[in-house]
């Protein structure tokens, strides 16, 4: 059987590092009434995701299970929760800052690192290449930067850094 | 109209031509010019689930770059008009979160200043090309085409940063643009749905069985064509069609067309020149439909 849940001093700071982060500062309003879990359109194909569990989860400090679980990076950002929730909770950017804590935290789905490279390396997650730029020419369209620098310069710099 | 400047994203310039064909050339006939800033970037929202700090100042910089002309951005991309609108709006607020960034963004040389407007492309024919101009310009009714619209997300949501422009829950700006060219706009459940497109990379089955969902209504309703605006949403019900199909065994057939090309069409423009050869589900049944050759 489950062991009960303790919320202690460590509990709580996993509230406050989600409390503290952008995006998360609606958590405490949430009286999990589960508006969010029946308007969404991942739970509608996955009974197994449930926005309003990891809502809980977080509140009870629950901080392994919590940015350990696939189910933060299953969030589609579509809003439907934050639109209809009666509290006002901004779940889907609560759902952001749990993933950009996992993130600090070196936990990240491979197909975001490679996005994030090919962001870093050029500027954009698809090249564009010589063969792009004259398809686009024969079809009249403008001609695009194929590389752009200033996004290694921007990335290097930020939190990301680190992040190969 | 005053000029804006094309916001173009990722996806667009390589995978979907066609969506802008057809975006330039319905707006150069509506009399809307575009500016062209060839190092534009990736609107930042990949990076936003990493972190948001990063995401903001990649979004920063497109906004200082459209600054530098004076402009205000057209986007075609519902994510990008998204996470640019959302940026824009807190650092045009937002002092000190202004400052922050454009520390990020002193080594490459720019300043953001706060001034940027950001719409969809969408929104703009609605709000200020307006009905009453896009009605004049059919000339061509798409009589008979039964056309579902899809919103897509991020066009509506979050409603805080749309100043109200459409409704979340039952949006009708596409509706609108649909039923001007003549079209019926055919209404469904789940009109809003999300397409699941953000999950593609992380959970291919996931986010096919979220495109499925709505495949599967519109199929029961019979319609003619999916009409869209944002380029993920057509990858997932146009580019990945035929993958639903054979992993659950079923069949659509169903043409995903792209909002401008259906203006297009319906402003006499010839299927051809807005990108139909580019389109993987051939639309010919439907446009023979509006008695129109291919
Ligand atoms: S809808 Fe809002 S208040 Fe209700 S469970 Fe979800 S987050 Fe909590
Ligand atoms: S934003 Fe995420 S959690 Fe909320 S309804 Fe959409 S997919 Fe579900």
């Amino acid at each position: 059987m489950a062991e009960p849940i303790k919320i202690d001093k460590e509990a709580l700071s996993f509230r406050d590092e989600v409390l503290n982060t952008p995006g998360g500062e609606h958590l405490l309003r949430c009286f999990a009434c589960g508006t969010c879990t029946a308007s969404c359109p991942v739970r509608e194909v996955d009974e197994n995701y449930n926005p309003r569990r990891i809502i809980r989860m977080t509140l009870l400090g629950m901080r392994d299970e919590v940015l350990r679980s696939d189910f933060i990076w299953h969030c589609s950002t579509c809003y439907t929760c934050s639109e209809r929730c009666p509290q006002g909770v901004h779940l889907t950017s609560i759902m952001r800052a749990l993933k950009n804590i996992a993130v600090r935290e070196g936990i990240i789905p491979e197909a975001y690192r490679m996005q994030a490279k090919s962001i870093r390396a050029m500027g954009k997650i698809y090249e564009i290449e010589d063969f792009d730029n004259k398809k686009r020419a024969r079809l009249g369209l403008p001609e695009l930067e194929k590389k752009c620098p200033d996004l290694e310069a921007i990335i290097a710099q930020g939190e990301l850094k680190d992040l190969k | 109209m005053k000029p804006y400047t094309l916001f173009l994203g990722c996806t667009i310039p390589v995978r979907a031509q066609n969506y802008e064909i057809s975006t330039r050339k319905v707006a150069s006939a509506l009399g809307l010019e575009f500016i062209h800033i060839p190092n534009f970037t990736c609107c930042g929202y990949p990076i936003s689930s990493l972190n948001e700090m990063t995401a903001e100042a990649m979004a920063a910089r497109n906004l200082a770059l459209a600054e530098k002309e004076g402009a205000d951005i057209c986007a075609i991309c519902t994510a990008c008009t998204g996470v640019l609108t959302e940026v824009g709006k807190k650092l045009a607020e937002d002092e000190k979160a202004r400052a922050e960034i454009n520390k990020r963004l002193k080594p490459v040389g720019l300043e953001y200043k706060g001034t940027v407007k950001v719409k969809h492309f969408a929104r703009i024919l609605h709000e200020e090309v307006g009905l009453k101009k896009i009605a004049k310009a059919v000339t061509r009714q798409l009589k008979g085409l039964r056309i579902a619209p899809h919103y897509g997300c991020h066009y509506l949501k979050p409603h805080e940063i749309y100043e109200g422009f459409d409704s979340p829950e039952d949006p009708r700006t596409i509706d609108d643009i649909i039923a001007a060219t003549g079209a019926e706009s055919v209404s469904y459940m789940n009109k809003t749905r999300c397409c699941g497109g953000a999950l593609l990379a992380v959970d291919e089955n996931l986010a096919l069985k979220i495109s499925k969902e709505k495949l599967d209504q519109l199929k029961a309703l019979n319609v003619d064509a999916i009409g869209l605006v944002c380029p993920f949403c057509s990858v997932m019900y146009e580019s990945n069609q035929k993958k639903i199909e054979t992993t659950f065994e079923t069949s659509y057939n169903l043409p995903v067309l792209y909002l401008p090309q259906i203006l297009g069409l319906a402003m006499g423009m010839d299927a051809k020149d807005l990108g139909f050869n580019m389109n993987r589900v051939k639309a010919n049944a439907a446009l023979q439909k509006a008695g129109i050759n291919a």
